[in-house]
């Protein structure tokens, strides 16, 4: 498959990096201000360089990676709230000239689900978004194969960020301040983390399973998510927490009743939601055959890159 | 849910005694047989029942499945169960609360979970390492009628907000059940 990749952050850049590895022609690599674009495929790693060293793609203007000849178009831009911009105009534009889209932006599922699925209709193109959920996990093709109809509830750890914080102040008795420190020199936490401290990613997450499990029923977006944070849980709560067998952890849930909940709560320490580190897990309650388990890295360039390769392996020729 | 079931859960099991020696020992059996934890034992001598038997309030936990055979066997050994049934388990709720726990008056804190609520308070850690001034936190546990964890941790929402304190809840479902 031709391949144009929208956006050359981290997962953008693995993506246009992996695709030779898994059959497929990068024909375009677009950043918001520069592009790459050849109909019969751009030479990769000298755009990758020229983005490092001149903060340009290449020489074409990013209107011509979108308008361009691709069968795919990977949406790899930064997810966007509310409405959802660029990203979902860039899904219209795909979906209307009858391209696949697989997403790795939150945004447009998280914030404009109906409407993405209306223009799906209306198109040739499918739209997959493996990636948006868990990084690496095969969280939503899991759905899809069990049946949306067959799974009652979901639950987990969808934010490594908060984890590896929660986990490092249970570990060494630290505070939340010292730990986000910490985790912002190892690069596991970005300069402002309000996104992820504050519960805002883990919650798109579960609002995007919440809309995959209603299928055509109920929309959500984000203002139907219950969201609470961990910036305020001090190290002596985690402390108490471990004195009983237990530990603390951001946890995003979609309820047996649809509810939509993210905050920190209480789980036995030796369980299996308890993942340590960045790991990510999600748990999935279904009607016929109990709980099922779904664990890995759930965010980095190579890891949602692969979630984004099998997705393009899963949509049909053109 | 198979995976919920092994959980172990706090129940109250009402018992009706001859007054006779040795029969508080043999009715204990039962329960320490069968893989329960005994919690307490509140004996209520000086009360009788209608039929003049002495009323034993026990408190234990066990898994769901143990305490089926626990009751089983307490029948067997033709011991008088009174109250056994669903409405009477009680369930476990453990939950944390972060903030100004001292500065907001911590004892009126458990009275306003007392009166709002059905639950008891059965277990209180405070843990304030600045100091009480500063920001700590406390461990509660409390005992509920099953069903009745839902209501209690919407007042306990209630109060926490009320008085800026952080409440981090147990997950109520799945495998944090």
């Amino acid at each position: 498959m031709r391949l144009a990749v929208l956006g050359a952050g981290a997962v953008g850049a693995a993506v246009a990096e992996l695709a030779a590895d898994y059959g497929h022609t990068v024909t375009a690599l677009a950043d918001s201000s520069s592009a790459a674009v050849d109909a019969d495929g751009i030479d990769v790693a000298t755009a990758l360089e020229s983005k490092r060293t001149d903060s340009v793609v290449g020489g074409d203007d990013p209107q011509d990676a979108l308008d361009g000849e691709y069968d795919v178009l990977v949406e790899a831009t930064p997810t966007t709230l509310g409405d959802a911009q660029p990203g979902f105009g860039h899904v219209r534009t795909a979906l209307e000239r009858n391209r696949h889209v697989v997403l790795a932006n939150k945004g447009p599922v998280a914030e404009r689900y109906a409407e993405v699925r209306e223009l799906e209709a209306e198109s040739d193109g499918q739209v997959l978004f493996e990636a948006t959920v868990g990084g690496a996990m095969p969280v939503l093709s899991t759905i899809a194969d069990f049946d949306s109809d067959h799974i009652t509830a979901a639950r987990g750890v969808l934010n490594g960020t908060a984890n590896f914080i929660l986990t490092r102040m249970a570990a060494e008795g630290l505070d939340y301040e010292h730990v986000l420190a910490e985790a912002q020199d190892l690069g596991v936490a970005e300069t402002d983390p309000a996104f992820d401290v504050e519960g805002t990613d883990a919650a798109l997450k579960c609002i995007i399973v919440a809309n995959v499990l209603a299928g055509n029923g109920r929309e959500y977006t984000l203002d139907d998510a219950e969201v609470q944070g961990i910036e305020d849980i001090p190290g002596s709560a985690l402390d108490l927490a471990t004195e009983d067998g237990r530990t603390v952890r951001l946890i995003g849930e979609v309820t047996p009743q649809g509810e939509v909940r993210v905050g920190p709560r209480l789980i036995p320490e030796n369980g299996t939601l308890a993942v340590t580190g960045t790991e990510n897990i999600v748990q999935l309650e279904t009607e016929h055959a109990g709980q099922l388990n779904i664990s890995g890295r759930g965010a980095g360039g190579p890891e949602t890159a692969s979630a984004v390769l099998a997705d393009v392996g899963r949509l049909p020729e053109r | 849910m198979s995976d919920s079931t092994d959980e172990v859960r706090a129940y109250t099991v009402r018992l009706e005694l001859v007054d006779e020696p040795g029969e508080l020992l043999r009715a204990l059996h039962p329960i320490a047989d069968n893989g329960g934890n005994l919690l307490s034992i509140f004996h209520e001598r000086g009360n009788l029942t209608p039929r003049g038997h002495i009323p034993v309030e026990v408190d234990l936990e066990a898994t769901p499945e143990r305490f089926e055979e626990i009751v089983d066997a307490l029948r067997e050994a033709g011991i008088n169960v009174i109250q056994a049934g669903a409405d009477h388990y009680s369930e476990s709720l453990t939950i944390v609360l972060s903030g100004h726990i001292v500065d907001s008056d911590l004892s009126n804190t458990l009275s306003r979970i007392r009166e709002t609520t059905d639950a008891t308070v059965t277990d209180l850690s405070l843990s304030a390492p600045e100091g009480t001034e500063d920001v700590s936190s406390a461990r509660l546990r409390l005992a509920t009628e099953e069903g009745e964890t839902d209501s209690t941790l919407v007042a306990l929402r209630d109060i926490a907000a009320e008085k800026e304190l952080r409440l981090v809840e147990p997950l109520a479902a799945g495998d944090g059940a």
